[in-house]
């Protein structure tokens, strides 16, 4: 444990989160082992335990492989790599220090991200015997983006290369060239040995031409305080803590900035002004805070504020958009789809978002913009986005916390993805909603009917057009207005542009719904008839109708069946690899999980199936 | 307003940086789990964590009270003096606590002498806790664990995602970026977090100190009556601990690092009457604060093992 007592009331101890990174087998896990065994903070019962697992599965010839300390999980110590994304502690008299020890392949790229976020300052690990790697800028690359502006080039298994001064100062001179667009304010380049401990607590005797501090020495006093104090204010309303009803207060982390007892505040997007009147802590109420500090604030005035909204200082506000570019790190194996919904949480606030172009992908290894459609897995992206509601932000580049987000899917809720905010784009800000003086209810009044759309999902060949036709012919005798919308037609005008590719047949799903969307404000019921193959897309369109004014109708034909009737000979086609991307084929269907109508059709006739569905509109009350 | 301290007896003390900096990060956890989730809980093991994370969370909801309840889960085999600690706070504070004991496991015999710690700990404490999260519906747990105290706990998430059996599976977690946590869960799905993840044994110790958080008499040095077992030495608490032939209780002045059921948990001989001498105690150890559980040393992963069961 440390070897120094911190009094009661000396503020001076401070906290620094770094991350290790750098190729795999550079020997990241090694030196944190190396830290902690030198700090002291392995114990006695631990090192037993290292003894028994190194001769086990040490991969250091019966010495005590210090990486297997870290390496916690059972798969990583059976395939000796790091999987996941550890985080380690040790301290000294001057700091305490939270160590991310992050995965190393490309594959764990989001690991790495993930590691990085947290972090103040980058330990980069290369060997000595191998130089820049690929991946040394593949890591250098992340650090950059997320926002790291300190690096330490740990030069290691210096021991293995005879302590050559000029072999170290080779490296270190290509590094600098290739950091020098990366936006590092500082690299400080050390030559260590991990395993023997050379410069890393104790400064080596056999690098005497060697005058900088030791690693330690280094992460003891680097300053990287990151200015946040020096930001300007911004609060991320957390919670409305109103325990009675006189009091309101709006707790929260000071984002960046300081306030004090006086100043005024800007509630970002509404541009409502007030003043700060108490800063409130359990320790008793505080004249000002600062960036980091957990408080609860009240105001001079009543304003609209909730959970979600930004308090910021009216002297510098942030950008407002719904629109805007960034960097996103894509972290799930289900690409990213441009056109899908999902939501993004950016400080407190959830909001749908949109990706709404992918301008390019970036090749982690040389840097090159690629031309892409999706991005996959560890793909890392600059990006269009639009959101649900305007959101309030900075660049990512001046402030980390309001200006990142992640993006979580609808259905399963995984997080997906991670941005970084670049500018805001102005395209939407002056497009406002027009108000309508007749309103949906109005125009459906007229025609004596509950205007809905009728969405018909299943595969090609399903029977979907067949029983829409049906449907809509009985309707339209009933006198109800009707329009019906279909996959194959609406390809050959509207979405022509488009092809039968994951993102395309995300594409057409959206601009089909918006359609729909727009004839059910005209008060129609709108028939559709697409395979939409995706739960993501007909979900978004179920979405943009009020409840109830969505059915979705599942027509239930297993493929073989399909295959066998095929009315357009296309199963022949894709069976002969004629077509690709063919539903049920090559390209998934993912089946309804409630629908509101669910329609089998072995064994039963179109018109049957269609007197079924208008007797549960009937039901649903959308048809009298 | 309602306050549950009087707050002109609380004195401006000035935390170290860092300390303040957990502090703070275990705050924005605690409102972020409340503004989110609708029904909360904490779970209480009374030991040193969970009254550090109480009176994090005390402060967090300041001037409001603790918005939601304490779960105790009780496999009736923890030290009297917990249990009277226990019953001390919760009074003390005002707060509202369940407590909860596997009824069927208890009608059935189990108990740490009679059916082994493994049985015990996974029937009395795994099993009652998931009782206790589907009996009341509770949708998030605040749990007092710590990243250092062990190798798998190293690489949870703060907010721990579980399925509908409570089961956490390693490789599939969330990622967690920044301070931007994914909170969002199905029906019958829920979320365990761990507002102390980044804190250390020793970071709790000076917190308490500095914070003056009243802890169980039981980690004070005292002559209690211990027997020696496994190389360990184990309280007779009461008279349900079997002696074997030979085992001798005798005096000695011990104190415990961590508390659980009695029979598993190892006391150590110690001179540490006061918080000064913990800390500085703790300086000098050559042991982990584990070391002193039995339930842990079957093998090296068991804890992960246990974990993927729906162990805290």
């Amino acid at each position: 444990m440390d070897g120094v007592d911190v009094p009661a009331g000396q503020a001076g101890k401070e906290l620094l989160r770094f991350l290790t990174c750098g190729s795999v087998d550079d020997g990241k896990s090694t030196l944190i082992g190396r830290l902690l065994h030198d700090s002291k903070q392995i114990f006695q019962d631990q090192l037993s335990a290292l003894a028994r697992d190194s001769a086990r599965y040490g991969t250091t010839g019966g010495h005590v492989d210090l990486a297997l300390l870290v390496d916690g999980l059972e798969a990583e110590r059976e395939q000796g790599i790091t999987i996941d994304v550890a985080y380690r502690f040790f301290s000294t008299s001057k700091r305490s220090f939270i160590v991310a020890d992050t995965p190393g392949h490309e594959q764990y790229t989001r690991n790495m991200a993930t590691g990085a976020s947290k972090a103040d300052l980058a330990v980069l690990l290369i060997d000595a015997r191998k130089g820049v790697l690929v991946q040394t800028r593949r890591h250098s690359l992340i650090c950059s983006l997320l926002g790291l502006r300190h690096v330490v080039l740990a030069v290691n298994k210096i021991d293995l290369v005879s302590y050559d001064s000029d072999i170290f100062e080779r490296i270190v001179s290509q590094y600098r060239a290739f950091a020098s667009e990366l936006g590092f304010s500082s690299i400080a380049a050390i030559p260590i040995s991990a395993r023997n401990g050379d410069n890393v607590m104790r400064r080596s005797d056999q690098t005497s031409w060697y005058r900088g501090p030791t690693l330690l020495d280094y992460l003891e006093t680097v300053d990287v305080t990151q200015e946040m104090t020096g930001k300007p204010f911004r609060f991320p309303v957390q919670w409305v803590n109103r325990p009675g009803p006189d009091f309101r207060g709006y707790a929260g982390t000071v984002a960046s900035g300081t306030i004090g007892v006086g100043d005024p505040i800007t509630a970002a997007g509404s541009g409502q002004t007030s003043r700060v009147k108490e800063l409130i802590t359990y320790d008793g109420p505080q004249s000002s805070a600062q960036a980091g500090d957990a408080i609860t604030l009240t105001l001079t005035s009543e304003i609209d504020i909730s959970r979600g909204d930004l308090l910021v200082s009216p002297a510098s506000d942030t950008e407002i958009s719904d629109q805007f570019a960034a960097h996103i790190i894509w972290m799930s194996d289900q690409a990213l789809m441009p056109g899908r919904s999902y939501l993004a949480r950016i400080g407190t606030r959830t909001t749908p978002i949109t990706v709404t172009g992918i301008k390019y992908r970036i090749d982690v290894n040389t840097r090159e913009h690629l031309a892409t459609h999706t991005l996959g897995l560890n793909d890392i992206g600059f990006c269009n986005l639009s959101t649900g509601t305007p959101v309030a932000f900075d660049p990512y580049e001046q402030n980390r916390k309001t200006g990142s987000f992640i993006m979580i899917d609808r259905l399963t809720n995984h997080t997906l993805g991670a941005g970084m905010i670049a500018f805001g784009l102005r395209r939407g800000t002056n497009i406002h909603w027009q108000a309508t003086l007749i309103g949906k209810a109005e125009r459906a009044a007229h025609k004596h009917q509950r205007p809905a759309i009728i969405w018909l999902t299943g595969l090609s060949g399903a029977g979907k057009s067949t029983i829409a036709n049906m449907v809509e012919r009985q309707l339209h005798a009933a006198g109800h207005h009707t329009m019906m919308l279909d996959g194959d037609n609406v390809r050959h005008g509207l979405n022509r542009d488009l092809g039968f590719t994951e993102p395309d047949r995300v594409e057409n799903i959206r601009r089909a719904g918006e359609v729909a969307k727009l004839m059910v404000d005209a008060g129609l019921i709108v028939l559709c008839s697409f395979i939409s193959p995706y739960r993501a897309e007909r979900e978004a369109v179920r979405r943009l109708v009020a409840d109830g004014e969505f059915v979705e109708v599942f027509v239930d034909t297993p493929i073989d069946e399909c295959a066998k009737r095929d009315p357009k000979g296309l199963y022949a086609k894709a069976k002969a690899g004629e077509i690709k991307n063919f539903t049920g084929f090559d390209a998934p269907y993912e089946a309804p999980e409630n629908p509101e109508i669910h329609l089998q059709t072995i064994g039963q006739q179109p018109e049957q199936l269609a007197q079924r569905l208008v007797r549960t509109l009937t039901e649903l009350g959308i048809v009298g | 307003m309602d306050t549950s301290v009087p707050q002109n007896e609380i004195s401006q003390r000035l935390l170290p940086k860092h300390l303040k900096s957990l502090e703070a990060e275990s705050i924005e956890i605690m409102r972020e789990v409340f503004a989110e989730f609708k029904a909360p809980v904490m779970l209480y093991s009374i030991g040193k964590d969970s009254a550090v994370m109480l009176h994090l969370a005390i402060k967090a909801f300041h001037p409001a009270r603790l918005p939601f309840p304490l779960l105790h889960v009780d496999t009736t085999w923890k030290f009297r003096e917990m249990i009277a600690f226990r019953d001390e706070t919760v009074g003390r504070l005002g707060i509202n606590l369940i407590v909860h004991v596997n009824e069927d496991g208890l009608a059935r015999g189990i108990g740490p002498i009679a059916s082994g710690s493994s049985v015990h700990t996974q029937i009395m404490k795994t099993e009652a806790l998931k009782q206790a999260l589907d009996l009341h519906g509770f949708d998030a747990a605040f749990g007092g664990a710590r990243r250092d105290e062990e190798k798998s706990r190293a690489k949870e998430r703060i907010f721990s995602f579980r399925s509908q059996g409570h089961a956490w599976d390693p490789r599939n977690q969330r990622p967690e970026l920044w301070n931007l946590f994914n909170t969002r869960i199905r029906p019958g799905e829920t979320i365990r977090v761990f507002p102390l993840s980044n804190w250390t044994e020793l970071d709790i110790w000076h917190y308490i100190t500095l914070e003056d958080i009243p802890v169980v008499p039981l980690y004070f040095a005292k002559r209690r009556p211990v027997v020696r077992r496994d190389g360990a030495w184990i309280m007779v608490d009461d008279d349900r601990l079997p002696l074997a032939p030979g085992e001798q209780v005798e005096m000695r002045r011990v104190r415990f690092r961590t508390l659980g059921c009695y029979p598993l948990t190892g006391a150590i001989e110690s001179d540490a009457i006061t918080l000064e001498d913990i800390v500085s105690e703790m300086r000098s150890t050559r042991l982990s604060e584990r070391q002193g559980r039995l339930i842990d040393s079957d093998e090296t992963a068991s804890m992960e093992k246990k974990k993927r069961e729906g162990y805290f």
